[in-house]
C-alpha cells in the first residue's frame, strides 16, 4: 500500500500522509473504543444480568464533554488536512513545465521543445508544472505515488505540481470517470536522475517516436501516442469508432449532412476525418464523439500515419 | 379528517373494506398505513433490479478484462444502479414507508393532515420512477454517465439526460409534498399534552428531514430548466464549447445532492433513537441532545456540498471553507453515537433481532463516519477522492446507515404493521449472515482506494485484482442474508404467530393500539399528562 508505506517519491508525501496518519489513528480510537464500551454494555446490562433497568435521563456535563472533544479533534484534524494540501497550490516560479493534453481516452505530454510523448518523463529532485488542458469532457490527473490529484476541466486554466524525489516508474491514472474506456486512461510517469533527463530531453532528433526505423513505425507511435487506438481497432474489431483494419484505399459508406454518400478512404478523406471528424460520420456510428485534431498533428504526422495504415491490410 | 364515526374501530386497517376491492383499495387508500405499504411494495421491487444490477458489477470486478460484460454495458450498469439506489430507494425511503406508516399513530393522529395529497405523492413518485425508467430504456440506449450525470460528458454522449433529471425532479417533487404534509402534520397535529420536548425522536427527525426536502430538492428543478435551456436552446450555461461552465453544473447537483444525504441518514437516525431506549428498557439517553444534534445536521447539512469538489478547481478559500463546515457536520453526528451508547448503560438489554440491527448499525456508521473525516480533510481527500475509498465510505453510509437502519426498523415494527411475529431465529441467522456479507464486500473498496485505484473502473491493473475478490464474494454472501431476511419477513406476514399489542414492552404511542392498528389508530386521541413521555419507562 502508498500509504504508510514510507515511499517518498514527492515533496507533498509527507504532509498528506502525516494527514492520514493523525486521522486515521483518531478514527481508529473512536471506532474501537466506542465498539468495545458498546459491546460491554450489552454483555453487562444484558436482562439476565440487569433484570432492571436504571433510568438515566442524560447528563449535561458528559454531553459537554463529548461536544468539546471531537470539536478539538476536528479542527486538529482539519489543520493537518489543510498544511498537507496548502504547498499544492502554489507551484515554484522555475518550476520545469509540460502540457498535459487529456482527451477521449488518452494523455499526451507535450514538452516546451516540442517534444511529445505518452509516458511522463521528468526529472527529479526539479519543480514540475503540469499544465492540464482538455480538449473533450471532464479528466482527472491522479499519480498516487505523488499524492496529488487535479481535474482536467474543459475550458478552464488549471495546473498541479511536485518535486519528484524518488527515480523509479509510477502510475498516473485518469479518476473522472469519462466515458466508453475511462478504466484504460492511464499512463507511466518516469523519473529520472536530471543528467539523464536532460540528456533525454536534448535530443529533438526523436521528437514523437521512439526509435525512427521506418514511416510505417512512426505512424503507428503517433497513433498510439496521440490515442487514436484507444476507439480504432486495428484488427477489425468495432470500438468506438470504425476500425483501421483494411480502410485504405476501400469505400466507406457515410452520413454527411443527411444524406448517405459512398466515399473511398484515401489520403484527402484521412486528413479530413482528422482535421473535421464530424463532417462525415461513418454510418452505424454516434456522432461527436471524436474532436478535431488540427494543431495537434501536423500534415506530416498523417502522411506517416497514412503510411501505416496502408499496411493495415 | 374525514368525519370517521362510521369506521368501525375493531377492524384493522389490513382487513377494512370500504368502497373499493382488492388492489382498488390500495391504490385509492388515503389511509396512510396502507400508503406506507404502497410504498414499500414498489421500493422493495425497485429495490431487488438494483441488487440484481449490483451483484453484475461485483461479478464483472472478480478478475482484470472481461468477465460477463462489455465495458459500455458495464457503465450503465453502474448508472441505472446509482439512479434506482439513491433517487427511488434511499432518498425517499425510511420517511416515505415508516414515516407515512408511523408518524400519525406516534404523535397520537388519527392521519396525516392532507390525506389526500399523501395519497397524490405516491402517484407523483411512481410517475418519476417510470419517467426516470423510460429514460434509462429508450433512446439512444441506456445512459453511461454515471449517476451524477456530470457535464459535459452527459451532453455528449446519447443519454436521455433531460427526461432522467426531469424524473429525478419528479421523484423530489413527490418528496416536497410528503415533506410538507409532515411538517404541517408535525406542527397541527400532535396529541394534547404532547409539546415539542415531548415528541418522540423519530418524528423529529422526519422533522429534520422534512424541511430539507422542502427547501433543496428545488435546486434540482432550477438544474432541470437550464438543462433544458441548453439542450433546446443551445445556450451555454453548463458546456464549455458553448461557453458554459461544468463546474457551475457540479455545484447545483451537489447543493441538492449533498443535503439528500441527510434526507437520507436523519430517519434513519431516527428509528435507531427508538430501537436501542425499547430494548434497553431505558429512558433515551440525553433527549434535547439527540434533538439539537438532529436539528444541527439538517441545517449544517447545506452548506457541505463544496467538498464532493476538491480537485475540480475551486478557490483555495472555498475549498477550505467547505472542509471546515464538513468536519463541523461531524460532531452532532458524534454526539448521537455517544447518547445511543450511553443510553445503553444501566439498562436492561433485551437483545433481539431489532437490536442486533441497531448496534451494527451503530458499528458501520461509525465506519462511514469516520472514513468520512478523511474525505473532508483537504490533503487526505485530494489523495482518495474518486477512487474506491469513496465508494466505500457512501455504501457504509447509505447502506450501512440507511440499509441497516431500515432493516432494524422492519424488524422492530413489523409486528405492529401485520399484527404477526416473524421466525426469529430466521431473522437473526439472515442479519449475521447479512453483516459478515457486507463487511466483506465493502471493506476491501477502502484499502483499493489506498493504493490508488479509481472508481467507476470497468478493468483494473493486476495489483488491484485480490482486494476485488474478496468484494466480490462478500457480495454473494450479503445477497445470501438479504434472501433469508426477505423470505422470513414475508412468509411471517401471512402465517406468523399472532404478535400482541406490545410485543416489546416500547413506551411511543403506536404500542397503545391494537396490531394491526385500526383504520384511525385510536378510538379516542390519546392525551399527554404532565409526567407522560415517550421514553418514561
Amino acid at each position: 500500500m502508498y500509504i504508510l508505506a514510507n515511499t517518498q517519491a514527492s515533496n507533498f508525501v509527507t504532509g498528506v500522509d502525516r494527514a492520514f496518519l493523525v486521522i486515521l489513528g483518531i478514527s481508529f480510537f473512536f471506532l474501537i473504543g466506542l465498539t468495545l464500551v458498546m459491546i460491554y454494555f450489552i454483555y453487562r446490562y444484558n436482562k439476565k444480568r440487569n433484570p432492571e433497568a436504571t433510568q438515566i435521563k442524560g447528563s449535561n456535563t458528559l454531553e459537554v464533554v463529548w461536544t468539546v472533544i471531537p470539536t478539538i479533534l476536528v479542527l486538529v484534524m482539519f489543520y493537518y488536512g489543510w498544511a498537507g494540501w496548502k504547498p499544492m497550490k502554489n507551484a515554484p516560479e522555475d518550476s520545469f513545465e509540460i502540457d498535459v493534453i487529456s482527451r477521449m481516452w488518452n494523455f499526451t505530454f507535450e514538452y516546451e521543445n516540442g517534444k511529445k510523448t505518452d509516458t511522463l518523463f521528468i526529472p527529479m529532485d526539479k519543480p514540475v508544472k503540469l499544465n492540464l488542458i482538455s480538449v473533450d469532457v471532464i479528466h482527472s490527473v491522479y499519480i498516487p505515488a505523488f499524492r496529488v490529484k487535479e481535474d482536467v476541466v474543459p475550458g478552464r486554466e488549471k495546473f498541479m505540481w511536485f518535486i519528484p524525489q524518488k527515480e523509479g516508474i509510477f502510475e498516473l491514472f485518469c479518476t473522472e470517470y469519462c466515458g466508453l474506456q475511462h478504466s484504460y486512461m492511464y499512463n507511466w510517469v518516469k523519473v529520472m536522475p536530471e543528467d539523464q533527463f536532460n540528456s533525454w530531453y536534448a535530443d529533438t532528433t526523436i521528437l514523437v517516436a521512439g526509435t525512427v526505423d521506418s514511416p510505417t513505425a512512426s505512424g503507428k507511435r503517433i497513433m498510439t501516442n496521440i490515442g487514436c487506438l484507444a476507439c480504432h481497432s486495428l484488427d477489425g474489431s468495432k470500438l468506438v469508432g470504425p476500425s483501421f483494419k483494411g480502410l485504405y484505399g476501400h469505400e466507406v459508406t457515410v452520413k454527411a449532412g443527411g444524406e448517405t454518400k459512398t466515399v473511398v478512404a484515401d489520403d484527402e478523406y484521412i486528413k479530413r476525418s482528422i482535421y473535421d471528424p464530424n463532417s462525415e460520420i461513418v454510418e452505424g456510428f454516434p456522432k461527436g464523439m471524436m474532436q478535431s485534431y488540427q494543431g495537434q498533428l501536423s500534415d506530416d504526422d498523417i502522411a506517416l500515419m497514412i503510411e501505416y495504415l496502408k499496411t493495415l491490410k | 379528517m374525514q368525519a370517521s364515526s362510521h369506521i368501525p374501530h375493531d377492524v384493522s386497517y389490513l382487513e377494512y373494506k370500504g368502497k373499493h376491492n382488492g388492489l382498488l383499495s390500495w391504490i385509492l387508500s388515503t389511509d396512510h398505513k396502507r400508503i406506507g405499504l404502497l410504498y414499500m411494495y414498489s421500493m422493495m421491487t425497485l429495490f431487488l433490479v438494483g441488487v440484481v444490477l449490483g451483484l453484475a458489477m461485483k461479478f464483472e470486478l472478480i478478475a482484470p478484462g472481461k468477465t460477463i460484460m462489455d465495458a459500455q454495458d458495464y457503465n450503465a450498469v453502474f448508472t441505472v444502479h446509482g439512479v434506482i439506489m439513491i433517487f427511488m430507494i434511499v432518498v425517499p425511503g425510511l420517511p416515505a414507508v415508516f414515516g407515512n406508516f408511523l408518524l400519525p399513530i406516534m404523535i397520537g393522529a388519527k392521519d396525516v393532515a392532507f390525506p389526500k395529497l399523501n395519497l397524490a405523492s405516491w402517484y407523483v413518485y411512481i410517475a418519476g420512477a417510470l419517467l426516470v425508467i423510460a429514460s434509462l430504456l429508450f433512446g439512444d440506449g441506456s445512459p453511461d454517465t454515471g449517476w451524477t450525470f456530470y457535464a459535459p460528458y452527459s451532453f455528449k454522449t446519447g443519454a436521455n439526460m433531460l427526461p432522467a433529471i426531469f424524473g429525478a425532479f419528479v421523484l423530489g417533487f413527490s418528496s416536497i409534498l410528503t415533506g410538507l404534509n409532515f411538517i404541517v402534520t408535525i406542527h397541527r397535529m400532535r396529541a394534547p399534552g404532547m409539546g415539542w420536548t415531548k415528541m418522540p425522536l423519530f418524528p423529529w427527525t422526519l422533522y429534520g428531514t422534512a424541511w430539507i426536502q422542502l427547501l433543496a430538492t428545488p435546486v434540482v428543478g432550477i438544474t432541470l430548466v437550464l438543462v433544458a435551456l441548453e439542450r433546446i436552446f443551445g445556450i451555454g450555461v453548463f458546456d464549455p464549447a458553448l461557453g458554459g461552465d461544468p463546474i457551475l453544473y457540479q455545484h447545483l447537483f451537489w447543493i441538492y445532492s449533498h443535503p439528500a444525504v441527510y434526507i437520507m441518514i436523519l430517519p434513519a437516525m431516527g428509528a435507531i433513537s427508538e430501537v436501542i431506549p425499547t430494548f434497553s428498557q431505558k429512558h433515551v439517553f440525553g433527549y434535547k441532545a439527540i434533538v439539537a444534534s438532529t436539528m444541527a445536521i439538517a441545517f449544517v447539512g447545506y452548506f457541505v456540498w463544496g467538498h464532493h469538489m476538491f480537485t475540480s478547481g475551486m478557490s483555495g478559500t472555498a475549498q477550505y471553507t467547505f472542509s471546515i463546515l464538513t468536519f463541523l457536520v461531524a460532531i452532532p453526528s458524534a454526539i448521537k453515537v455517544f447518547n445511543w451508547i450511553s443510553t445503553m448503560y444501566k439498562g436492561s438489554i433485551n437483545v433481539q433481532t431489532p437490536f442486533y440491527w441497531a448496534a451494527s448499525f451503530i458499528f458501520v456508521f461509525m465506519i462511514g463516519g469516520l472514513s468520512g473525516l478523511v474525505l473532508g480533510a483537504l490533503a487526505t481527500d485530494v489523495y482518495v477522492h474518486d477512487t474506491a475509498f469513496v465508494v466505500a465510505h457512501f455504501h457504509f453510509i447509505v447502506f450501512g446507515g440507511v440499509g441497516f437502519a431500515f432493516f432494524a426498523a422492519i424488524h422492530y415494527w413489523f409486528p405492529k404493521m401485520f399484527g404477526r411475529m416473524y421466525d426469529s431465529l430466521w431473522a437473526n441467522v439472515g442479519w449475521i449472515i447479512f453483516f459478515i456479507g457486507f463487511l466483506a464486500l465493502y471493506s476491501p473498496m477502502f484499502y483499493l482506494g489506498m493504493q490508488g485505484m479509481p472508481r467507476r473502473y470497468y478493468d483494473y491493473l493486476e495489483q488491484f485484482h485480490a482486494a476485488n475478490i474478496l468484494s466480490t464474494l462478500g457480495s454473494w454472501v450479503m445477497t445470501l442474508g438479504l434472501v433469508i431476511i426477505i423470505i422470513n419477513l414475508f412468509r411471517s406476514a401471512k402465517s406468523g404467530p399472532i404478535a400482541g399489542k406490545n410485543p416489546w414492552n416500547g413506551k411511543t404511542l403506536e404500542w397503545t393500539v391494537p396490531s394491526p392498528p385500526p383504520v384511525e389508530n385510536f378510538e379516542t386521541i390519546p392525551v399527554y399528562h404532565e409526567k407522560d413521555g415517550p421514553y418514561e419507562y
